[in-house]
């Protein structure tokens, strides 16, 4: 094909005639690609985070808490009878008293070493106090080793220091813990609390997150067999499929006529839990979605307005080429490869911000680095919006008749 | 002659009604964007106490373990233990201190039809009132001496005067609190602080608690650890008083201060309180003591969030592609006036004239880009409130200055946007123009 017969010489000629609009649209191409390249990238971020699951059955469990007030309440009938209720109620697959509940955003955590003594390397865990009713009503697999049975659970009384015997700890744990051998080898191996206290892990299960959804080590999970005589506690319920909605207010109700020495309180959904957890993020997610298509259309809008004009006063002129010969195409295809060699420059300009930008956000916001990727593919969307946003411009200009060449305007 | 420009402004909008309503479109959402952005940093990044913040300093003493410091780069941890926050205030070496800590417990309101509820707590001392100007609408702040005879008394929020006592004068009059009775002696009146700097270790921007208690009370009656407790090493002992002698961290504390003497004082009294500690076999690590005033404890924990700034900068740019369009629009418009510039240049405008004039077309296009950049706020403001839920009610208000900040950021943009198509617009000569027609 004859690269002259695309006349990209007299294109940029003509375009180096009016630089000003040409250079406006480059730079808001390019401010764009930044903007978006930036927002996708942080979006995508967000959604993986968003999309890690717990490892329970976020969507048919939920949870109460239980807080006793006056002289005659007396925590471990209470949790008993509680838990008897719980677990006898028809729809409940199991319940479980727990000190915190996974993604929640406020637990317990200990650091737990495979070598007694000061100064050791550590790993920190959150602690999962529960009884061995646990597996099942969290939905969570014994992988290796063994489950809790009711001998190895003992009371664990408000200001106890020390720790059960025996532990079930997460597969991630176990890799980080004993990084040389394979995780399933751990089962039966000590590990210690508090720099000192020895721990036999009894089993491994496949996966319950931490309470906190923001912290790096967000599957290091360790489950004591305790339940807790605390003034304060939580149950949680795992129901069957379907039932969490109607089972919800009926156990709440149940437990709030059974006992009058304690308030029932903090009703909520482990899904609900799970989005106020991300709520910031699906809000990022959402907020930069929204500025992105917005500013697309602006940008593309101003491409449109630009080019318009420019036809405009161009019009005589188009009608002089349509009168010596020019064919409807190339005029389009003038204005097509105007607006690809405006956006060639402000892609190029694009790149360098978009990498700029995504530097600070790394430095000042401690956010990882965007995938090398992004970038061209981003070039590619701008190159597109730009072909797009001038196809109809360039349309209307195909359209003017020969005849106004001979007309003034 | 300004009226007159106005109208030939309108007039000239009116003619281009597509570009002109492009034009404020654009510049209505970079404001709106930027003004619901700005705000929520404005808000969070507020000063809540302005006429003594840098009277007020957040104590950090470096009690941490010797191999490594509560949080890099050596960082003293953020709040203290019960041994220090006990010491510092027996020795009442500041003009007004108060260690406090978080806690919670249930309250029987005395009516039949009232449930017993949770109720937030915040232990503190006498001066905690009078240095966080807490507004008092009955009673007053307990007397220090309360403080060190642990006195049952309790200072309590209008939310829970209402609540509890139907919004009455209930100064004098007894409340059941974690099963104990207490005096009311004080009812705080509505109590926003944005943020609420006095405790930011659970959250910077919470409410202010319903019931203010004596600090000892803590010991006294075993009250439970609400906010974050942090331990380097585990308490040796069993039950609650070895932890309140341990080294795990739960408790916070505040001076004032009223000048940099006081500062350097009270900084040397740290210091050599710290060293008898060391005597005493605590405090491993090398001198690391904090004064932090208010904006600095803020800056320091990081109170305004990193995706509000995110946000902030993004919408700055926003604002900068709806001034780029804006710029691009305004040159085909006044381009497209070329001859009805020529013609009055021709019969003696000079070229300020036509600067003015075509100053006060950008201004109007401004103006209404701000006006409906407000609006586009008020919507993203909204927006906001409804993504984040309650986390963030106190951060989307829109006060006078904000709004006169919006108008006018939207009025500078718009003309500084205008400034080079209309320079552009005043050059064109006359003859070329004439000639043509």
């Amino acid at each position: 094909m004859n690269i002259n017969k695309w006349e990209i010489g007299p294109i940029f000629r003509a375009l180096m005639r009016n630089k000003v609009g040409a250079v406006l649209i480059a730079i808001q191409i390019a401010v764009t690609m930044t903007i978006i390249v930036n927002s996708i990238f942080i979006i995508i971020e967000r959604s993986k985070l968003m999309q890690r699951e717990s490892g329970i059955d976020d969507a048919n469990s939920f949870y109460i808490t239980n807080t006793g007030f006056g002289d005659e309440f007396d925590s471990k009938a209470t949790t008993i009878a509680d838990l008897e209720l719980i677990r006898n109620t028809p729809g409940v697959i199991d319940a479980v008293q727990i000190n915190a509940i996974p993604n929640s955003g406020s637990g317990w955590s200990m650091s737990f070493q495979t070598e007694p003594g000061e100064n050791k390397e550590d790993q920190g865990a959150a602690i999962y106090m529960v009884d061995e009713h646990a597996t099942k009503a969290l939905d969570i697999e014994v992988i290796a080793g063994e489950d809790f049975t009711p001998s190895d659970v003992r009371w664990r009384e408000n200001g106890t220091r020390d720790w059960p015997d025996t532990v079930l700890i997460t597969k991630v744990l176990a890799e980080s813990l004993f990084p040389d051998t394979p995780w399933q080898e751990a089962v039966g191996k000590t590990m210690y609390i508090s720099q000192t206290e020895p721990m036999i892990i009894k089993g491994i299960v496949d996966k319950i997150q931490a309470p906190w959804v923001g912290w790096s080590d967000l599957e290091h999970s360790v489950l004591t067999p305790e339940i807790t005589q605390f003034s304060s506690t939580r149950y949680f319920i795992r129901t069957q499929a379907g039932e969490r909605d109607r089972l919800m207010p009926e156990i709440e109700e149940a437990l709030a006529s059974a006992n009058k020495q304690r308030i029932i309180r903090g009703l909520r959904s482990v899904e609900e839990t799970r989005e106020r957890s991300y709520r910031g993020d699906a809000a990022m997610i959402k907020i930069l979605s929204t500025t992105m298509v917005i500013l697309t259309i602006v940008t593309a809008l101003g491409i449109v307005g630009l080019a318009s004009f420019s036809v405009n006063r161009r019009k005589k002129q188009i009608g002089t080429r349509r009168a010596l010969g020019a064919s409807q195409s190339a005029i389009v295809r003038y204005f097509m490869l105007e607006n690809f060699l405006i956006s060639s420059v402000g892609v190029i300009i694009g790149a360098v911000l978009t990498i700029g930008l995504n530097m600070v956000l790394v430095n000042v916001f401690s956010l990882p680095s965007l995938d090398w990727y992004f970038v061209p593919a981003g070039m590619l969307v701008l190159w597109l919006v730009g072909q797009i946003a001038v196809f109809g411009p360039a349309k209307k200009a195909a359209n003017i008749p020969p005849a106004l060449a001979t007309r003034t305007v | 002659m300004f009226s007159y420009y106005l109208r030939l402004a309108l007039k000239s909008i009116r003619r281009n009604p597509i570009l002109s309503a492009l034009m404020i479109t654009a510049i209505g959402l970079g404001i709106g964007a930027s003004m619901t952005t700005i705000t929520v940093n404005y808000l969070m990044s507020a000063n809540p106490i302005p006429h003594k913040s840098d009277q007020l300093f957040y104590v950090q003493l470096d009690s941490w373990s010797p191999f490594e410091p509560a949080n890099e780069p050596n960082e003293p941890p953020d709040q203290m233990t019960w041994t220090d926050a006990t010491n510092l205030m027996k020795a009442k070496k500041a003009f007004r201190q108060t260690a406090m800590a978080s806690s919670g417990g249930v309250v029987e309101p005395q009516g039949q039809d009232e449930k017993p509820y949770m109720a937030s707590i915040r232990l503190a001392f006498a001066d905690f009132f009078p240095m966080f100007d807490a507004p008092f609408l009955y009673g007053s702040s307990w007397q220090s001496s309360a403080d060190d005879n642990r006195d049952y008394v309790v200072v309590i929020s209008k939310s829970t005067n209402d609540r509890v006592f139907g919004g009455k004068n209930s100064v004098g009059e007894t409340i059941r609190i974690v099963g104990k009775n207490f005096r009311v002696i004080g009812v705080l009146n509505d109590w926003l602080l944005v943020p609420r700097f006095y405790d930011v270790t659970t959250g910077a921007f919470g409410e202010t608690e319903e019931i203010f208690m004596p600090f000892y009370m803590k010991q006294e009656l075993e009250m439970t650890n609400s906010g974050n407790t942090n331990c380097w090493k585990s308490p040796e002992g069993e039950g609650f008083q070895a932890f309140l002698q341990s080294e795990c961290v739960n408790f916070q504390m505040w001076v004032e201060l009223r000048n940099d003497d006081e500062k350097a004082q009270y900084m040397d009294f740290m210091n050599n309180y710290v060293n008898e500690q060391k005597a005493l076999g605590r405090f491993p690590r090398p001198l690391n003591n904090r004064l932090s005033n208010v904006m600095e404890w803020m800056e320091n924990q990081e109170v305004v969030a990193d995706d509000a700034q995110i946000m902030m900068w993004v919408s700055f740019m926003f604002l900068l592609v709806c001034l780029l369009n804006t710029i691009g629009l305004l040159l085909s418009k006044f381009s497209g006036k070329a001859a009805e510039i020529g013609l009055r240049r021709a019969v003696g405008a000079s070229k300020s004239d036509l600067f003015i004039q075509h100053t006060v077309e950008t201004a109007v296009i401004g103006v209404a880009g701000g006006i409906l950049g407000l609006g586009l706020a008020f919507v993203g403001l909204e927006g906001i409130k409804t993504l984040y839920g309650e986390f963030v009610q106190n951060l989307v208000g829109l006060d006078m200055t904000m709004v006169a900040s919006a108008i006018l950021l939207a009025l500078i943009s718009s003309i500084l946007a205008g400034v080079y198509p209309t320079w552009r617009a005043c050059n064109i000569e006359p003859a070329s123009q004439l000639k043509s027609q």
